[in-house]
């Protein structure tokens, strides 16, 4: 088996500068596959060397993976890293890259697929005694109305290939269930290639908790503890934090428990999380779904744990075995991650791209930037707003909230509109200062 | 059975003199994806590509060229332009191993010349040369990687 010394990072922007910082530290070389219009970002010119696979448009060029696998083959790569996004949950991309001889950073492309299909991840969640919402595949010609009344109103109408939020309506009534779960499977069918689509219990007062876990290519499973993902607007978090707070140690054993019991059927391997929601009224915790990919929010783990998650992720794909058990794995203080976009929340949440007249973000001690821009860079119109995100780690829940609001209060940025009102106005909201939010807090009470 | 160069032309020709703006057919053999003018969803001036693959030879570089990408041609200030890769992959200035090179320092070309093939999985994708006129200089080695948009040729306008 050989051993990964160049690795071809198929991403961009933090995430991309954030692996070619971990390869670094690691000695490993990396190429960055770009687009032209990210040729000059910071990750590139981190890398040891740059190759344009495409024109900006993500269709051309981060979501090709011939491109991508061509790209590593002909700069002599080991190894792809995906990051997040793009091509990092594509069963194509990982077979490829394995047909290749290349290493994918991250699980076989049978892992990827059944993460990919909802509706499989919720069986195979139930047969390993993880408890998943009531619900139901509603195939053509099933009877909709006799499944939803065992569901009971209102019920969520998902599309198996969707996840992260894609493809799920809410039904009220049996007459709208009908509508919907027609609609919903041609949608799902242009949209994800898949018609399939079953209902769900919806759960009003809801919490979005994840755990992280790491399985190596030996069988042994580990997590790394929850995080709480509650503050969402339309499914897209904006505030993520370890550990989760207000949770009872007999609901966090069981999440955590869950989540490995749940790796351990699926045979999954490296890093990976488990999604659950939390019914604020009852308790009860349900299995969602799992990411096969480091998340957005890996941070505010690896402020708590002390531990890298890519250099993790780039150990098990070399075959190491964990070098650590669960008992080693302890948690220290608590973090909060804030995503600061360029976006105008007064206009919709629309995009705001522009070129940065000046950014400058703090230095604290206790405040991790994890950003690829810098005055005069550009924001393009190609790819998500995300700008940076900034994590705070203190001894407890409250001073973190401290580091965040002095970090975005100090914080420099001109020439385009970002959401730092928005997030100094969750950090400063007398619910969120008093612990847990449901999942529709942030648009309720705020938005 | 392999599609030959005259083969894609002569589809091409059809394509262009008929009303259809894009046209796909699937074989056993192969499938041919092409449209007309670019579409709107490109801008004006990107390079198309037009794609032709064997499936049943896909692994083999000797099928011929079997995908079709106008580069689009930049002028330098010395009077001299260059023809840019119009996508990612592997070079090869020839056909196939032992075989001429499609275009040698010198030589004239036409607008629709192959000049080099970029080969992406396997799949053989050659390159015309976009205007006329006659080649100066050719940049990458032979079965080198280039990058989408790498200069690839140096031409002399006709």
């Amino acid at each position: 088996m050989k051993r990964i010394k160049r690795v071809f990072v198929a991403n961009r922007g933090e995430i991309a500068l954030r692996i070619v910082n971990a390869c670094q530290e690691l000695g490993l070389e990396t190429v960055v596959g770009a687009s032209e219009a990210d040729r000059n970002g910071l990750a590139a010119r981190e890398a040891d060397r740059v190759v344009v696979i495409g024109p900006p448009p993500a269709s051309e060029s981060y979501l090709r993976d011939d491109l991508v696998v061509q790209a590593a083959l002909g700069t002599r790569c080991d190894a792809i890293h995906p990051g997040y996004g793009f091509l990092s949950e594509s069963p194509k991309l990982a077979g490829r890259a394995r047909e290749n001889g290349l290493i994918f950073i991250g699980p076989p492309p049978e892992v990827i697929e059944l993460s990919g299909d909802k509706l499989r991840a919720r069986d195979e969640a139930a047969r390993a005694g993880v408890p998943v919402l009531p619900g139901k595949e509603i195939a053509p010609g099933d009877d909709a109305r006799k499944a939803g009344n065992e569901i009971g109103y209102p019920l969520l109408v998902k599309a198996a290939g969707g996840g992260g939020g894609r493809g799920i309506k809410l039904a009220r009534d049996p007459d709208e269930l009908e509508n919907l779960v027609s609609l919903a499977r041609s949608e799902a069918g242009a949209a994800f290639g898949d018609d399939r689509v079953y209902l769900e219990r919806f759960v009003a007062n809801a919490r979005h908790i994840e755990v992280q876990v790491a399985a190596d290519e030996h069988g042994a499973v580990v997590h790394l503890g929850e995080r709480d993902c509650s503050v969402q607007r339309r499914y897209q978090k904006v505030i993520e934090e370890a550990p989760a707070p207000d949770l009872d140690s007999s609901t966090r054993n069981a999440l955590t428990a869950e989540a490995v019991a749940f790796a351990n059927a699926v045979g999954y391997r490296n890093l990976g999380t488990v999604e659950f929601v939390l019914d604020v009224d009852t308790g009860e915790h349900f299995f969602l779904e799992i990411n096969c990919r480091i998340q957005v929010e890996h941070p505010v783990t690896e402020a708590v744990t002390g531990r890298d998650l890519v250099k993790l992720q780039i150990h098990i794909a070399n075959r190491e075995p964990l070098n650590f058990t669960q008992s080693d794995v302890l948690f220290d203080g608590h973090a909060i991650e804030c995503r600061l976009n360029a976006e105008d929340v007064a206009r919709g949440f629309m995009p705001s791209p522009g070129t940065l007249s000046l950014f400058a973000v703090p230095e604290n001690l206790h405040l991790r930037v994890d950003t690829a821009l810098c005055a005069g860079a550009t924001i393009t119109p190609y790819y998500d707003s995300l700008m940076a995100k900034l994590i705070g780690h203190a001894e407890g829940r409250e001073s973190a909230i401290d580091v965040l609001q002095e970090a975005l209060e100090d914080l420099d940025v001109e020439g385009v509109e970002t959401n730092r009102m928005l997030l100094l106005s969750v950090l400063g909201h007398d619910d969120f200062q008093r612990g847990a939010v449901t999942t529709d807090w942030l648009e309720r009470a705020i938005v | 059975m392999p599609l030959s160069d005259d083969d894609v032309r002569e589809i091409l020709r059809i394509i262009d003199e008929s009303d259809l703006a894009e046209l796909q057919i699937d074989t056993e053999a192969f499938s041919l994806y092409v449209r007309k003018g670019g579409g709107d969803a490109e801008a004006p001036g990107r390079p198309r590509v037009r794609s032709v693959t064997e499936r049943g030879n896909a692994g083999q570089a000797s099928g011929g060229p079997e995908a079709s990408a106008p580069a689009t041609p930049a002028a330098a200030s010395d009077g001299l332009a260059t023809i840019p890769a119009p996508m990612l992959g592997t070079f090869y200035r020839a056909e196939a191993p032992g075989k001429p090179p499609f275009v040698e320092v010198g030589q004239r070309v036409e607008p629709d010349t192959i000049v080099c093939i970029i080969e992406v999985m396997k799949m053989m994708n050659s390159v015309t040369a976009g205007m006329a006129g006659t080649i100066v200089k050719v940049f990458p080695a032979n079965a080198e990687l280039v990058e989408y948009g790498q200069p690839l040729f140096e031409i002399e306008p006709a």
